[in-house]
């Protein structure tokens, strides 16, 4: 699998929550020679289905990697064709300035991001970001036009094609999550040459950047795995970080997530998996909510054991979130050996824990 | 080819317009296409080239290759400014638009080889996180990424980063590999391609000034008016401080000189009429003055008189601060009466810029009838 390729594919599609189905589309055509059966959830999320070779009834393995990427969405059209919006999900304030952005009206538009000029502003203003309600998107085109292209609700996204950077770090944007995607791509590619006793259900969900993982749970509900993987990305280490124990070296392989929303035997298994394979990881500490949609499916029915493995990304939320296109390829092929471990003994033992007595 | 097209003339949509000597019976819409598609071809390739201040080859190579055989000389002088003459006759005239735009420099590397950079010319620092970039002549990609917004104190989440925080990730690993990649100096452009977003917006960067490039290029291409020395100067160094143009105005020591530049369009939501400095669209803007100079009233009334007579839409420059290579020009030897045009542009000195194409014709357009008039003698001086 060309990796710098799949990614620029799925960045482009990106959207932001509730306009994932042209993600699902690419994803059909993408992983459909890997899968014995393909659906869409209520809520829109992509399921996909490899089916393994053990004995009824198999176990069930979820890997989960979100869709949906953050952006902005037209709240109304000004006089002159402006475009006023409003965030979804996380957005950077402070790099929106100057943007060139994809409006996803009934036809793609570009536009850029302006506000009042630097010239009309006080020095003071200008040490501080400009309030996302006082931003416009300025698209050159007639009030008319405008009106008739770009319904108030429409999407609007940094436009930046996926550029490769020296030592096969790729730079774009929406690259969270759609690196998550490409690792279950590439763990699909790794199950079609390996044999494997449980159903693999890979699936794109819905919703993740908003918080409450609609797409996650109702996946998670709907497939009751025995086992679930959520496949996200993690800060990549750069220096003048507020807290530089946090982030993970590009590079450096997957950052295997260790906290209470990761079982301590998943986690036991991925590392193990690693060091057999001679793939370089970390370990990323999350005392709590781990913000991926693995903290949603851990709670759906009587309880899904669930792991969270990531990759590192610097410069996340922006335009130009970096990632070493090594990582993904690690990562993809790290999730494949430890689904391939998976057999009806192994989750059987996810219920039991032996703890012995402290002395 | 510039030269030999029929029509350049381009009034705002629905207005009438004069007729002129090129309207005979041919189907004026098409001809209009025709003039605009020159244009943008032009602009397009000089948008797309990068230059930043002491820099500028690759504008001057691309100008030099447009205009060779369409003027009379082509010469270049000690501090990069490229110089082409059209005609012999006794009133010199300078025509003037500079080929740098802002960007930055690498100036460093850390450990972990992310580059460091100053600015080369005026920019808002704001524009600059979260961008793609190119590096070098040869034009490497790179980023400038932000820390995570996750990982932000609550204060610093609204708080302009300055360019001195900020890193540029080209992908390399060490600082030897940084260093090797792109030694101090090298310049970081924007990366913005060149598009049409409408028929009659474009986008890209550096319109400051390859705007002013593309109408003098054309101007060039197509002058002939016996009477005229021409001296179309494509100047080096504007954004840092007018530097090119003070020197090639010593040396060609002309009778008067006209600018061509980009200016700010503050039409958008959030400025009061009075701010907007331009409209989009609305025609060339004339300088009564800038921060540097104040243009001879003869010669302005004179440009505004052309306008108005052959039904060119123009406006003023409604701002006195900022200015560009007429101040550098005016204060040449005994003082040189020099006049400017400018060229609407959203978001000027940021990455991304808008101009309207009607505008890039009616500048040719008025620059033409300026020449035209100085040729028969009826520009006061």
């Amino acid at each position: 699998m060309d990796i710098f390729s799949e990614l620029a594919l799925l960045s482009r599609a990106a959207s932001v929550r509730g306009r994932e189905s042209g993600t699902v589309e690419l994803l059909k055509r993408r992983w459909g020679p890997w899968l014995d059966d393909v659906r869409t959830g209520r809520l829109g999320n992509f399921v996909g289905l490899r089916r393994g070779t053990g004995p009824e009834p198999r176990p069930k393995v979820m890997a989960a990697a979100h869709m949906d990427g953050v952006g902005l969405v037209v709240t109304r059209v000004e006089g002159g064709g402006f475009l006023r919006v409003t965030s979804v999900g996380g957005i950077d304030r402070r790099l929106l300035l100057g943007q060139e952005v994809q409006v996803q009206g009934r036809r793609p538009l570009t536009g850029v991001i302006g506000a009042r000029p630097p010239h009309l502003s006080s020095p003071e203003e200008r040490t501080g970001t400009v309030p996302l309600e006082e931003l416009y998107v300025d698209t050159g085109l007639a009030e008319s036009e405008v009106k008739e292209l770009v319904p108030p609700g429409s999407p609007v996204l940094y436009r930046q094609d996926l550029v490769l950077l020296r030592n096969g770090r790729a730079a774009g944007r929406c690259l969270d999550d759609a690196v998550g995607l490409v690792v279950l791509g590439v763990a699909l590619e790794e199950l079609a040459r390996v044999e494997h006793q449980a159903d693999f259900y890979v699936v794109g969900t819905v919703g993740e950047e908003a918080g409450r993982y609609p797409g996650a749970v109702t996946a998670a509900y709907d497939l009751w795995p025995q086992i679930a993987f959520a496949v996200d990305v993690t800060f990549g280490s750069y220096p003048g970080q507020n807290d530089p124990t946090g982030t993970y070296p590009l590079g450096g392989g997957p950052a295997i997530g260790v906290g209470p929303n990761c079982h301590p035997k998943l986690v036991a298994l991925l590392e193990e998996q690693a060091t057999e394979a001679g793939i370089p990881f970390s370990r990323e500490v999350m005392p709590g909510a781990t913000g991926t949609d693995a903290w949603g499916i851990q709670v759906v029915r009587g309880a899904i054991p669930t792991a969270v493995l990531s990759v590192p990304l610097r410069y996340m939320h922006t335009p130009v979130e970096t990632v070493s296109l090594d990582d993904i390829a690690s990562t993809g092929k790290l999730l494949a050996r430890a689904v391939a471990r998976v057999d009806r003994p192994a989750v059987e033992g996810l219920s039991c824990y032996e703890d012995k007595p402290r002395t | 080819m510039l030269r030999g097209q029929a029509e350049d003339v381009n009034p705002a949509a629905g207005r009438p317009r004069p007729p002129t000597d090129a309207d005979t019976d041919t189907d004026t819409a098409v001809d209009t296409n025709t003039a605009v598609d020159t244009n943008t071809a032009i602009l397009g390739r000089l948008a797309d080239a990068c230059g930043l201040a002491g820099d500028e080859g690759e504008v001057r190579t691309i100008l030099r290759e447009t205009l060779a055989g369409l003027v009379d000389e082509i010469s270049t002088d000690t501090m990069g400014n490229l110089v082409c003459r059209k005609g012999s006759g006794p009133l010199r005239v300078m025509l003037d638009a500079h080929m740098d735009e802002v960007g930055l420099v690498v100036s460093g590397y850390d450990e972990t080889g992310l580059l460091r950079f100053k600015e080369s010319g005026g920019l808002d620092p704001r524009v600059l996180p979260g961008r793609s970039v190119l590096v070098g002549p040869r034009k490497i990609p790179g980023v400038i990424g932000t820390q995570a917004v996750h990982l932000l104190d609550k204060e610093e989440k609204d708080k302009a980063i300055p360019t001195k925080e900020l890193y540029l990730d080209i992908g390399a690993r060490s600082r030897d590999e940084a260093a090797a990649a792109a030694p101090p100096g090298t310049p970081v452009y924007f990366s913005t391609r060149f598009e049409r977003l409408s028929d009659r917006v474009v986008k890209g960067k550096a319109f400051d000034d390859r705007a002013g490039c593309a109408v003098l290029a054309r101007v060039l291409a197509e002058a002939d008016y016996p009477g005229l020395t021409i001296l179309g100067v494509f100047t080096v160094q504007e954004e840092v401080g007018l530097r090119g143009a003070q020197t090639a105005a010593y040396r060609l020591a002309p009778d008067l000189a006209l600018v061509v530049e980009a200016t700010s369009c503050a039409d958008v939501p959030g400025t009061q009429p009075h701010e907007t400095v331009t409209r989009l669209g609305c025609g060339p803007a004339i300088t009564l003055a800038d921060a540097n100079i104040v243009v001879p009233p003869g010669l302005r009334g004179h440009l505004r008189g052309l306008a108005e007579r052959h039904g060119v839409p123009y406006q003023f420059r409604r701002l006195t601060t900022s200015g560009n290579d007429a101040g550098g020009i005016f204060l040449q030897r005994t003082g040189i009466p020099t006049c400017a045009l400018s060229l609407p542009c959203r978001y000027l000195h940021a990455p991304v810029n808008l101009l309207h194409l009607d505008d890039l014709a009616g500048t040719v357009r008025l620059v033409h009838l300026f020449l035209e008039s100085l040729a028969k003698g009826e520009v006061p001086l």
